[in-house]
């Protein structure tokens, strides 16, 4: 690892001074150190945004949103919603390992947006809203194909809120190697209609499953999948783990169980 | 460099750093805490496991300077204060919990980590929780043992595989 500067600010304002300065964001560095060891990375500042209080911890808002902060850790979200929101607390529950979830966060999982992550399934899914230092970026927005944000130069995610659904499941085809998702599929139903997110599956990162929205919408049961085709194979991830085919065919597969669990 | 001050073992330590020095490369580099070890150093294995405020993390993968002040425990730090083996590190040998003993370090302190949060787990729960420690010798199933007899569970029934 080439060397850099660090500091560590303690305030969300004295992070994006930093940061505008030329510095990068690390929070968990579960993805970042690593990149870095390879060179893939060289910053010359670096600016930890774990010893900023105000991006930690979880709450529910007036509106019945669990409002998250960016570096709040997999095993922290894990434990706290259980009981508030228990289909993201299974998520987070299973990111990697014990180790790699003391220290991940869900705003460093969010902006690396890897297209085999957990939880944009879980934000698109949910349709929650990733609050920055700017604005706030609704969920359809903010996923903008592999590793690419809707962040702005400079721009760090400081919260996001997630609107609780009536009922929600993610399941997880697991690469077992890596531990990401070979395909993961997050379902949640709302009083005004279903959302389906699947990550792991497509070149251009997490997606909505529009067809099998609509069909659960009118029917939540696994039966009314049948009458959908599996997603096109185009564009689905194709390596030595799994063909495009094979992963468009585990999008409904992985889909019907989601809905059975939730 | 900049100074950097952790509490390791319960002794108050520092040390000179720069900005990419890893916690292990402190731990065994500059205090001489050699047992955490480096598998992989791309945060899969789990050798280099530590807790940090009483959480295991990847020392491999962590900045010394984002825990600056921080508690830390390593292996050095599990055996009890008379010098005898700990509860787990005793049933880790009783059970043959260990062969080339290159991940032994890691294990017992995931191990730890999972009886503090968990006092007594079924063995599917031992499983998944040693999902990010990988041991090239035993085939895991000492090591499962090992851990449940540490809960105070019979594991007489278990046999080896
Ligand atoms: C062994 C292993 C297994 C894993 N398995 C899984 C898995 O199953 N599922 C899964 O989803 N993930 C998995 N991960 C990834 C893990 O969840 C990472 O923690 C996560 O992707 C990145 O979060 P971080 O906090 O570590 O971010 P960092 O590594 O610190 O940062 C990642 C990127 O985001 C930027 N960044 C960080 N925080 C912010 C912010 N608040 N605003 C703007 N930019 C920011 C950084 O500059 C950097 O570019 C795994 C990782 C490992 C090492
Ligand atoms: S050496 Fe840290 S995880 Fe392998
Ligand atoms: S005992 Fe040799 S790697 Fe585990």
């Amino acid at each position: 690892m080439y060397n850099f500067d660090f500091t560590r600010p303690s305030s969300i304002k004295d992070a994006v001074a930093a940061i505008g300065a030329g510095g990068q964001a690390l929070s968990g560095g579960q993805t970042l150190i690593p990149t870095m060891k390879a060179r893939l990375a060289m910053p010359e500042t670096l600016v930890s945004l774990t010893g900023i209080q105000e991006m930690k911890g979880i709450c529910t808002n007036d509106a019945g949103q669990i409002c998250i902060g960016a570096a709040t850790t997999h095993a922290e979200v894990a434990r706290e919603v259980a009981k508030s929101y228990p289909a993201l607390s299974d998520l987070a529950g299973h990111i990697g390992d014990p180790a790699v979830r003391n220290r991940g966060t869900i705003g460093g999982s969010l902006a690396n947006n890897d297209p085999s992550a957990c939880y944009p399934s879980a934000v698109l899914g949910s349709g929650a809203i990733v609050k920055t230092n700017a604005r706030e970026i609704a969920a359809d927005d903010f996923f903008q194909g592999m590793f690419t944000t809707a962040l702005e130069e400079g721009e760090i995610i400081t919260e996001v809120k997630f609107p609780v659904p009536q009922k929600a499941n993610y399941q997880k085809f697991v690469q077992p190697a890596s531990r990401f998702a070979l395909v993961g599929v997050f379902v949640a139903k709302f009083a005004d209609g279903v959302r389906v997110a699947v990550t792991g599956a497509s070149g251009e990162g997490v997606f909505r499953w529009t067809e099998a929205e609509a069909a659960l919408s009118k029917d939540f049961s696994a039966a009314a999948l049948d009458g959908v085709a599996a997603p096109s194979a185009d564009g689905m991830i194709s390596d030595l783990h799994g063909t495009g085919a094979y992963r468009a065919h585990l999008v409904k597969v992985m889909t019907a169980r989601a809905v059975a669990a939730a | 460099m900049t100074q950097v001050k952790l509490s390791v073992n319960g002794k108050e330590m520092s040390a000179e750093v720069e900005g990419r020095t890893l916690l292990v490369e402190v731990l065994r580099d500059k205090l001489g805490l050699t047992g955490t070890h480096v598998g992989c150093d791309t945060s899969q294995c789990g050798a280099c496991t530590v807790h940090v405020n009483g959480r295991s993390m990847k020392s491999c993968s962590v900045l010394a300077l984002d825990v600056a002040g921080a508690e830390v425990t390593t292996i050095e730090g599990m055996a009890n204060p008379d010098g005898s083996l700990s509860v787990i590190q005793a049933a880790f040998k009783e059970h043959h919990g260990l062969q080339c003993g290159f991940c032994t370090p890691g294990m017992v302190m995931t191990a730890a980590a999972l009886l503090k949060e968990n006092p007594k787990p079924s063995e599917a729960e031992v499983r998944a929780y040693l999902e990010g420690n990988i041991c090239r010798c035993t085939g895991y199933h000492n090591i499962v043992k090992a851990i449940l007899a540490a809960s105070g569970q019979d594991v007489a029934a278990i046999a080896a595989e």
